[in-house]
């Protein structure tokens, strides 16, 4: 038998328990870091209620070219198909589809992209549909996540968990996972099972409200796969269902700068989330949630005031990332070290102008 | 039994604003539209989070946190991510002073 002396002896990565079931859940309640009042820059009051105004001609005007870029990349595609002369449509059809869909889905549900409420229902149950995120359940995992944003044991929205899996992380840049997942998820639901994470962040009295919408998305699947076999083609799922896949790359590539590398289980936004800018085509797909630091501060101010937003509070936040590049040189080094050494996360530091950060609670010794 | 506590000065809310009022240990929200005043819990039923930075729509409050809306002069939840309705109180003005009835 080999006898290893301590230094070669490989010591275990410490891994944490990600569930919403397991012990930090607990210890997260108990600590004070779950359901905590965060760090907030100070903006007047005046000020504040300007920007949180609701107001329905940004969004509309957005919608309304969202929806007929939509048609008319389907129709384009549709027409062309089975030529070459299809995929460039089916390419921008895809990244409305499910990369716009994402952050309409998101703002929607927040009920800050329209001042009227019908305009907002509408858009979030169709863009929820298109993300295939259940509204029901989506809403309840995202209000936690704004109550306990990176809270380990809590947060049901973390993508990147220490040590980060690689591999999941790039599937998903097609949906070669998440796909089949909210596939089985949304027939799960059709049939009335939510597991015990679901069932701790949505309330018993709401739960019955997940199965109706579950039902309706399945039986439009089940129409799409039947006109798939009756015409002998994909196309119908082209239109319906794959575009989730082949359209969500921009979605996933905005998506990871949010929080990815970050520090977890504090209570101050700065330290956990990045605000990136973005091209004005990246900015209008993912209506401005590149302004994170913000969103997450302010929540209920709308996505297109949140530029300004930014001006108010740059002189207390850290420095805002250039651009995808600049946002991708910090993330990429940092998964990849995460991968030895899930201790490590990047630390952000304040201008001298900014406030320090909140300290998070920690356990008694 | 009443008991009635001077929250704030009439002037001291906007029209169609809110304030936070502490008293007792316990926190309240007041509220003022069109020279009317009323006053609810001040902490969303939903997470805790002080109404006082919620923005007022009509005769809506909207927490700053989650979204949730309550009808302050009732103090009804109006959909999810709020189910449990706000606790409010009686409110009377007197001598420019707005006051609330924790009785």
């Amino acid at each position: 038998m080999a006898i290893h002396s301590a230094a070669q002896v490989p010591t275990p990565k410490p891994s944490r328990d990600y569930s919403l079931t397991g012990p930090l859940n607990r210890q997260a309640v108990m600590t004070g870091l779950a359901n905590a009042e965060w760090y907030k820059t100070d903006i007047p009051r005046a000020r504040m209620k300007e920007l949180m105004k609701r107001s329905d001609g940004p969004a509309t005007r957005d919608t309304l070219v969202w929806l007929g870029l939509l048609v008319s990349t389907a129709a384009g595609g549709v027409w062309f198909w089975p030529a070459a002369w299809s995929i460039p449509f089916f390419i921008v059809y895809g990244l409305l589809y499910a990369s716009a869909s994402d952050s309409r889905w998101h703002e929607c549900g927040h009920g800050t992209a329209f001042k009227t409420s019908w305009k907002n229902d509408a858009v979030y149950h169709i863009a929820s549909f298109m993300v295939m995120r259940n509204p029901v359940v989506w809403k309840w995992s995202h209000s936690r996540h704004h109550t306990d944003t990176i809270v380990v044991g809590r947060d049901p929205e973390i993508v990147a968990m220490r040590p980060p899996d690689l591999a999941r992380l790039i599937l998903n840049m097609f949906g070669i996972l998440d796909f089949p997942i909210a596939l089985w998820q949304t027939i799960r639901y059709s049939l009335g099972i939510l597991t015990a994470e679901e069932q701790d962040f949505i309330p018993e009295t709401e739960r019955h409200k997940v199965f109706l919408p579950a039902r309706i998305w399945t039986l439009i699947y089940a129409i799409t796969i039947c006109a798939c076999i009756s015409m002998q083609s994909i196309l119908p799922a082209m239109i319906i269902g794959l575009p989730r896949m082949y359209g969500i790359w921009h979605a996933v590539l905005c998506g990871l700068t949010q929080h990815v590398g970050l520090a977890e289980d504090v209570l101050d936004h700065r330290q956990n989330c990045r605000t990136v800018y973005m091209n004005p085509f990246s900015r209008f797909i993912y209506w401005n949630m590149n302004y994170h630091v913000e969103h997450h501060m302010f929540p209920m101010v709308p996505y297109h005031a949140l530029a300004e937003l930014h001006r108010e509070m740059l002189s207390d936040c850290p420095k805002p990332y250039s651009g995808f590049v600049d946002a991708y040189r910090e993330i990429l080094p940092t998964i990849i070290r995460q991968l030895e050494d899930p201790l490590y996360f990047v630390h952000r530091k304040l201008p001298e102008t900014a406030k320090p950060f909140k300290p998070a609670p920690t356990l008694p010794a | 039994m009443s008991e009635w506590v001077i929250a704030c000065g009439m002037d001291d809310i906007d029209d169609e604003d809110v304030i936070r009022f502490d008293h007792a240990g316990q926190s309240f929200a007041i509220y003022r539209k069109d020279n009317m005043y009323f006053a609810t819990d001040g902490l969303c039923t939903h997470e805790k989070v002080h109404l006082c930075d919620g923005l007022v729509m009509d005769y809506t409050i909207e927490c700053p946190k989650h979204n949730g809306r309550f009808d302050y002069r009732t103090g009804a939840a109006k959909g999810a991510p709020v189910c449990i309705d706000l606790k409010t109180y009686p409110v009377k003005v007197e001598n420019g002073q707005v006051m609330i009835n924790l009785g």
